[in-house]
């Protein structure tokens, strides 16, 4: 029974939040079109007026965040941008949101649509002024540490919409410092939770929620002047609000905040039927999840297992210009921190396609509306059991997004429009993370975001560019050292771009960089790694090659004070090629970890230890062989490429000029490439020859736990990707694999408990299941 | 907004001009760019078949000349099957798959573990062309990735007429 029925709700016009919703989400069932807006009347007969109420809004949430951010003390917040503001119509769907971290258009949206399915305009009440906070990953958020500041929007007593404001904080006092750490395997250690909490009432703060929130986290002076960042924008945007009704009316404003979504609706639609093809696009994304090896550190035995995540995914546009991305066959969630809602799966994807199929300043939750998702219940990115943890659950949301500018590319290479071309996203990694007592003796959390510059995937007419971007922000940059170095006890002893990172290929994939840093004036410190090592999460496109997977340096014990002191050459500059390192040799008596294990939970680490945080490139376009030769030399001048790479994967012959510079034999190259393509061709066999040898593999069970626990896991969850196995592979009935013939545990496996089972707990469906 | 052939062959060639790719990235797209584009892919092709939609810069789906079948053909000429199948399967191909192989593309540390991750060459069996990548883990099924709808593109969402297709 839904006894809110008899009550004067609180949204404009009498009704109650829920009744609300429940109107618009049938009538957009019904008709197709967002609350059943069939027609754009107020765009249509005056649209001026819309466009200027648009413009208006769009430049105050742009403004908003752009002071807002000067509150904050947090590099990440303050120089990366890492910050978002939103406005919301009162059934929590996105008008309007600021440049930034725009994947929380729909994250605050989602917390916003659980205050209302859970009825909390009865309990605690929703009133003019009060502020709510929410990081809660189980109802929508990305990871704990974005934390959301949500205000609702008043006029005449009445609610007529929300504004929300999100930053990424420092630290949330989980298991490990520093904001996305790894060590915990469930939600209980990722950190502080709030779920949709009212924090303050009257626009003030509430003293309890003040004690205990400073007191949860490490980096108390960031958290507080992030929260100040977070409501000051929101209260801006409220005043701009309020001052548009004043000059517009009302009724304008209600208009325009529900026609504009189904515009960015249409707009989708209208931008598909442009720019790609009708058609199915496949394509596949993994990630590694090194658990096994003894520098992961986790409270669980069964959590201290290699896996591998996947995710294969089917993009379908069909001739009306609608579209479904169907992810079946991806992996179950882990016991490790890189599971993720359903909403910031998806969210992240608008994110993405704001870069080449919707790049309008418009982007609200019309393009959701527009958007068919079926994410398996289960998944690591649907997942059904509330113990998961989230921390880092960008692992593999970037590198599982990747392949879907692979899909989207090959329609916009079809049309023509190469410049829409991008052979996918870097895995934004290293995480450089830590904490201990920083060089001003108080307790800190670091949490490096120099890796939102990474390289980015080549396109159809030209390189990536290097150290540039990230695909969360697509405002980031890698900030100062000299303000990295006041947030951090950390001194840099170099800066230089990671020469090879960058996928190979006519177009190569932008170079990410590298940093390396020597701990100064820190005590009782940690630190640890954060991406990718054993997989490049890249794959290049139409013949590129993927970017280059990970690595870890670490040294300790340097003896570097000595060194110094004795006036020694000391360890600078960068990594240049990690094959042939001159680094070691400078430090003989240190303890240095160099290996593939680019995942790691905190280590103890003092003064003069070294650290390298190597940020990874994109992935390349076409042969590399085709690529200009001249360029492969320009490459390798400017310390792009290491130079034996010019030879073995370019087939350029260099030459060295008088002033050092290399330049091209052309000759030579043209007999070099001629003779890499005679040698391809003598190595390589027919497709169908190499698929019985791998099927007779198949057959043997002969691969890695790793890989046939992929595969098991993604049998079981995804029934459609295991008869396409089997059929591909052509298996007989008696060949089976499933996880509890692995010899490692797959806790988990059978047993879950989803958030919707607690009780008076409504969770709402965003996606297909 | 339109652009001349020349700017058109300009961003096949990757020398298209800033200012111009500016407004190719900041504006609605030209819905006549696919009619251009494949009148520059034609003129470049050493063959006479006509290109109906291009798949790579070295792949495409073709109508042959001889008999007016749809496949997928190399820029070196070689036709592998019939355009609804899976091209890789057709080619030749080869696997990295040990340290030294992948050491040939990166420096030791940074390329994937061959345990993990493999990867697939497909190349045109005329001329070497390196065609396509492929990154899985062993044992990964060969990957269809593209199926157009090039029925509804050309008619319905283009207007124009379909090349004639034999069975």
């Amino acid at each position: 029974m839904n006894i809110q029925a008899n009550f004067e709700g609180i949204v404009r016009g009498g009704e109650t939040l829920k009744q609300h919703r429940d109107r618009l989400m049938e009538a957009t069932k019904r008709t197709g079109h967002y609350a059943g807006i069939k027609t754009l009347e107020l765009r249509d007969s005056q649209p001026i007026l819309y466009n200027k109420l648009f413009s208006r809004l769009r430049a105050g949430v742009v403004d908003a965040r752009e002071t807002a951010k000067k509150i904050a003390a947090s590099p990440i917040v303050e120089q990366e941008g890492e910050l978002c503001f939103t406005l919301y119509n009162a059934a929590g769907d996105a008008i309007l949101t600021s440049t930034g971290i725009i994947i929380h258009v729909g994250t605050m949206g989602a917390a916003i649509k659980y205050m209302i399915e859970n009825d909390w305009e009865s309990n605690p009440g929703i009133n003019d002024k009060d502020i709510f906070c929410n990081n809660d990953n189980l109802i929508g958020n990305v990871h704990t540490c974005d934390i959301h500041t949500i205000v609702p929007l008043f006029h005449e007593g009445k609610l007529i919409g929300w504004v929300g404001g999100v930053t990424h904080v420092i630290d949330t006092g989980s298991v490990g410092p520093g904001s996305m750490s790894t060590g915990q395997v469930q939600r209980f250690g990722d950190g502080y939770q709030i779920t949709c909490r009212k924090i303050g009432i009257n626009d003030t703060l509430l003293r309890d929620w003040l004690h205990e929130s400073q007191r949860s986290v490490r980096t108390t002076r960031y958290w507080m002047l992030d929260e100040r960042t977070r409501i000051a924008g929101c209260h801006m945007i409220r005043d701009l609000v309020e001052q548009v009704i004043a000059d517009e009316g009302i009724d304008a404003y209600m208009k325009f905040a529900y026609e504009s979504i189904e515009h960015g609706r249409q707009g989708l639609q209208a931008r598909i039927k442009a720019m790609t093809i009708p058609g199915k696009y496949r394509q596949v994304g993994f990630v590694d999840v090194p658990y096994e090896h003894e520098d992961v550190r986790v409270p669980s035995d069964f959590a201290k297992v290699d896996t591998i995540m996947h995710t294969p995914s089917e993009i379908t546009i069909r001739p009306d210009a609608t579209w479904r991305l169907d992810f079946e066959g991806s992996s179950r969630w882990g016991w490790h921190t890189y599971n993720a809602h359903a909403v910031s799966f998806t969210s992240g994807i608008w994110v993405m396609m704001t870069q080449s199929l919707i790049p309008t300043e418009m982007i609200n939750d019309g393009a959701a509306y527009g958007t068919e998702f079926r994410l398996p219940k289960g998944t690591w990115m649907n997942p059904d059991d509330r113990r998961v943890a989230f921390s880092y659950s960008w692992h593999f949301l970037v590198s599982s997004w990747t392949s879907l500018w692979r899909g989207l590319s090959r329609s916009y290479f079809g049309r023509g429009y190469l410049e829409e071309v991008n052979a996918g996203n870097a895995n934004t990694s290293n995480w450089l993370q830590g904490g201990g007592f920083n060089q001003f003796d108080e307790v800190h959390a670091v949490n490096s975001f120099e890796c939102a510059a990474n390289g980015v995937g080549a396109s159809a007419h030209k390189d990536g560019i290097s150290h540039a971007a990230a695909i969360w922000n697509p405002e980031g940059d890698m900030g100062d050292m000299e303000i990295w170095e006041l947030a951090e006890p950390l001194i840099y002893l170099g800066r230089e771009i990671k020469a090879s990172s960058g996928g190979a290929g006519k177009y190569r994939g932008g170079c990410g960089f590298q940093s390396l840093r020597m701990v100064w004036n820190a005590k009782d410190w940690t630190m640890f790694f954060m991406g990718n090592g054993h997989i490049s999460s890249d794959w290049g496109l139409m013949g590129g090659y993927p970017a280059a997977s990970g690595y870890r340096f670490e040294a300790h014990d340097t003896n570097l004070k000595q060194i110094i002191a004795d006036g020694g050459e000391i360890p600078h500059g960068g990594d240049h090629d990690p094959e042939n390192p001159v680094w070691d040799s400078l430090i003989p008596d240190a303890l240095i970890k160099r290996d593939k294990q680019a995942i790691t939970t905190e280590a103890m680490f003092k003064d003069y230890d070294l650290y390298l945080n190597y940020m990874r490139g994109g992935p390349g376009f076409g042969d590399p062989l085709d690529r200009v030769p001249q360029s492969v030399a320009d490459d390798v001048n400017g310390g792009y490429l290491i130079e034996r790479f010019a030879n073995s994967v370019y087939g350029v012959k260099l030459v060295k000029g008088e002033d050092g510079l290399f330049g091209v034999d052309e000759a030579g190259t043209e007999a070099r490439r001629a003779e890499i393509r005679k040698q391809r061709l003598a190595r390589a066999v027919p497709t169908r020859d190499w698929m019985a040898k791998e099927r007779e593999r198949i057959l043997a069970k002969d691969a890695g736990v790793h890989v046939q626990q992929m595969f098991a896991a993604s049998f079981k969850l995804g029934p459609r990707f295991e008869e396409s196995f089997r059929k591909f592979w052509d298996l007989p009935a008696d060949w089976q694999l499933q996880e509890a013939d692995l010899p490692i545990p797959s806790y988990g496996r059978e047993y879950s408990m989803d958030i919707s089972e607690l009780p008076d707990v409504r969770t709402v469906k965003f996606v297909d299941e | 907004m339109a652009y001349t052939k020349n700017k058109i062959r300009d961003l096949v060639e990757g020398t298209i001009d800033r200012d111009t790719l500016h407004t190719m990235l900041s504006t609605p797209k030209d819905k006549e760019r696919f009619q251009i584009y494949l009148e520059i892919l034609q003129e470049q092709v050493p063959w006479d078949d006509r290109i109906i939609l291009p798949l790579g810069p070295k792949l495409f789906i073709v109508q042959r000349k001889s008999d007016r079948k749809w496949v997928v053909k190399s820029l070196a000429g070689h036709e592998f099957c019939d355009w609804r199948d899976n091209w890789k399967l057709h080619a030749v191909m080869h696997v990295r798959e040990t340290d030294a192989e992948m050491e040939e593309l990166y420096p030791r540390l940074m390329a994937p573990t061959t345990s993990w991750q493999v990867i697939r060459e497909y190349y045109c069996p005329l001329s070497g062309d390196l065609l396509d990548v492929e990154a899985p883990t062993p044992w990964y099924p060969v990957i269809h990735d593209f199926e157009p709808d090039i029925d509804s593109f050309y008619q319905d969402w283009l207007g124009l007429e379909l090349p004639e297709r034999a069975a």
